[in-house]
């Protein structure tokens, strides 16, 4: 769950939509603004200077919240804040919105990060703060990048030009970083004065034509590689390729981990202990049925004695943690490689059909880690309208890591096809709910305008870092979910609660999913953690056909607690209860649909 | 010669001539894409989908409704892989 009081700790749970600044607190009152284009390295920048990790990804608009942090420059102490990118301060989308606002409350001082690669467009912006009049200082990032490309560009001529100190710099690396903040105190108000808008770009020209050279370059493999991502035929394969290579990965790591090291470790290590533990409560008292649960001749089966510390442990840790790792190293590879933004290339004309543009692949790919980040990153795109659908979308048609770990873990057994079954459910019900939506929400998209980054080689250190935030916050978040969830799960069981639901819903289950009345109850707690609720369903007894219908319904229904909550923040009360209601019938007509084939074909 | 982005071929260099009319100008000037700029159009996506753009040696991707509205102007003669814009 995103614990967000405008610091955040670990998690992009965190980017929440905070309308202005906390106040200054007593201790620390000064205030630095970090502003700059879209993916120029500001979040690079953010983490480096205060110690605090944000998340910084190879593609424009990672950063839609703001972060901020503290640094110490000498005795002084400031608050530094990551401002989201902007290409202007005439805002053209909801970043830039929130830029401009925290520009104009202004700060004590402002650092201007430019990318040297870029530095005609960077200047826009720059120009724009600079004209502001609060002291400023530039840094001029990814140097060594520019220095790879043949653009070089003099820091001291850049200097005379602006009027403020300007600081060649590397984000990644931390060159520079010492010379910047040594030079805050320096940072002055510029003594440019505003341009008119028509005059902007023969301004920026003429700056632009003082401080910096091109010289020439004949063609690299990257930039054969750049080209042919976006090639029709040659980009499709390499995208197919992509997919393709990271969905073994992801396989190959999650089934490594559980196979060779969590399933041998909870057999060797953690079986007996809690066999320790059970002979200690004794079978049947209300404290061994909750942490314990059923025992099977004895022993205990980590997959249905549905006890906190028995199934509750190995559900987490041994059937989805591992695949939270693997996703997770796989997503951030290639956020960091700046292949993202290809693949929105790629998917756009079908995106497009669905009322949302290319560049929504990228909150549905996070959608497959956690539904929840993927949500809140919907923020990059331009309208209500593709907000609305693609946060739809994803809540209703896109599995999150640890539900479909729990499909492999517990439908693999039975048959890989089972598995393709929920899957390609799942993909047909997205293409048509997506076209439906499209076809009857009013208004139209907007279509994709995006710039598409370098292909860098992503540090292994900033790698390491953002694996490890992400890993460490779906422990943070899904421990007491999953603990709590099985807590919940069993005492309404033995209190009769879900006994009554399962009943009052069973005609519903029954004559539509084909469902036993006991799957309900499993269904509904699926509003706690869904991979719990898939867990609640091993013990049932069901076919493998039904175990299918039960999977994908529970998928497409109510969305898990925390999913909710973002929901509802990003949406507002009455979208949120649209998506929802839309939710519910899309679920149900899939559940229906799917057992009505399954009979048909049986 | 003007043209529309979509009909430019693959690989050529362009001038741009008219911006589309509407909000979308200004989203692309921001990205530094204005009269007068030379681009070099990288390719195009089939089923109306997007073209991509290189603009001072950065790569841009532009939604194929938009390119059927920006007009770039081709001189004839002009080479067909010229070097990165
Ligand atoms: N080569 C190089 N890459 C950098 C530098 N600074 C940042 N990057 C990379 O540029 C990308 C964007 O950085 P990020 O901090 O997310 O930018 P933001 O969007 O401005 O917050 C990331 O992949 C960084 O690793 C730099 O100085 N040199
Ligand atoms: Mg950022």
């Amino acid at each position: 769950m995103p614990s967000c009081d405008g610091r955040c700790t670990s998690c992009e749970g965190c980017l929440s939509r905070l309308p202005s600044l906390p106040d200054g607190r007593e201790d620390c009152p000064k205030r630095i603004l970090l502003t700059g284009n879209p993916n120029v390295g500001k979040s690079a920048f953010f983490s480096r200077l205060t110690g605090v990790h944000a998340i910084s990804s190879n593609y424009p608009g990672t950063t839609v919240g703001f972060m901020e942090g503290t640094l110490r420059a000498g005795k002084t102490c400031y608050r530094l804040v990551d401002v989201p990118g902007a290409y202007t301060l005439e805002p053209t989308n909801e970043a830039e919105e929130i830029a401009r606002k925290m520009i104009e409350e202004g700060g004590d001082k402002v650092i201007i990060v430019l990318d040297a690669t870029a530095l005609e467009r960077n200047l826009v912006l720059a120009l724009q703060v600079l004209e502001r009049g609060i002291p400023s200082i530039v840094a001029l990032n990814m140097v060594d990048e520019a220095r790879h490309r043949g653009v070089l560009v003099d820091p001291a001529a850049l200097q005379i030009e602006l009027g403020v100190p300007v600081v060649p710099t590397v984000a990644v690396t931390g060159q520079g970083i010492r010379e910047l903040v040594a030079k805050l105190d320096e940072a002055t108000v510029s003594p440019l004065a505003g341009v008119p808008r028509e005059e902007r770009w023969q301004r920026i020209g003429e700056i632009v034509g003082r401080v910096q050279k091109v010289v020439h370059r004949h063609h690299t493999w990257r930039d054969r590689l750049e080209d042919a991502s976006v090639h029709r035929f040659w980009g499709a394969l390499i995208g197919i390729a992509v997919l393709g290579v990271s969905y073994r990965v992801v396989r190959q790591i999650g089934e490594g981990l559980i196979n060779l090291v969590l399933d041998p470790f909870f057999e060797s290590a953690v079986r007996p202990v809690l066999m320790k533990i059970s002979d200690l409560l004794g079978p049947g008292s209300l404290l061994h049925t909750l942490l314990i649960g059923t025992l099977f001749d004895g022993r205990i089966d980590f997959e249905l004695s549905f006890g906190m510390i028995s199934t509750g442990l190995y559900v987490e840790f041994v059937m989805v943690l591992p695949y939270i790792v693997a996703f997770y190293a796989v997503l951030s590879f290639l956020e960091d490689s700046g292949y993202l933004p290809r693949l929105a290339v790629l998917f756009d004309a079908l995106l497009h059909r669905l009322g949302i543009h290319g560049y929504a692949v990228i909150p549905t790919l996070l959608g497959l880690g956690c539904n929840v980040p993927g949500i809140l990153a919907t923020r990059v795109l331009e309208s209500r309208r593709e907000r609305f659908i693609a946060a739809t979308l994803i809540s209703v048609a896109i599995p999150c890591a640890a539900l479909q770990a729990m499909v492999v873990g517990v439908l693999g057994n039975l048959g890989l096809r089972y598995v393709f079954l929920v899957y390609g459910s799942l993909f047909l019900s997205w293409l048509i709910l997506g076209r439906a939506l499209h076809k009857m929400l009013p208004g139209f998209s907007p279509e994709l305008i995006v710039e598409i980054p370098p292909y860098r080689l992503p540090s292994a250190e900033a790698f390491a870092m953002k694996l490890w935030f992400r890993i460490r916050g779906f422990l943070l978040e899904a421990t007491p979910l999953v603990l709590g969830g099985i807590l919940v799960a069993n005492l309404l069981t033995t209190t009769g609660t879900i006994g009554f639901l399962s009943r009052l819903f069973a005609p519903l289950f029954n004559v539509v999913l084909g469902l036993p009345a006991s799957a309900a109850g499993a269904i509904l707690l699926g509003i706690l953690r869904k991979d719990v609720a898939v867990g609640m369903l091993v013990p049932l007894g069901l076919s493998a056909s039904q175990l299918v219908v039960a999977t994908v319904t529970l998928a497409m229904t109510f969305p898990c607690i925390a999913t909710f909550v973002v929901l509802w923040k990003e949406l507002g009360a009455t979208d949120t209860l649209k998506s929802l209601g839309i939710m519910l019938i899309t679920a149900l007509a899939a559940g229906g649909i799917l057992n009505a084939a399954f009979s048909f074909f049986s | 010669m003007k043209m529309t982005l979509n009909a430019l071929e693959d690989g050529t260099r362009a001038v741009i001539a008219e911006m589309p009319p509407g909000e979308c100008a200004q989203r692309l000037e921001a990205l530094g894409l204005y009269p007068g700029k030379t681009i070099r159009k990288i390719s195009g996506m089939p089923f109306k989908g997007p073209v991509t753009i290189l603009l001072d040696q950065r790569q841009i991707a532009i939604g194929h409704g938009i390119a059927s509205r920006l007009i770039v102007e081709v001189e004839e003669g002009e080479p067909r892989e010229g070097d990165r814009a």
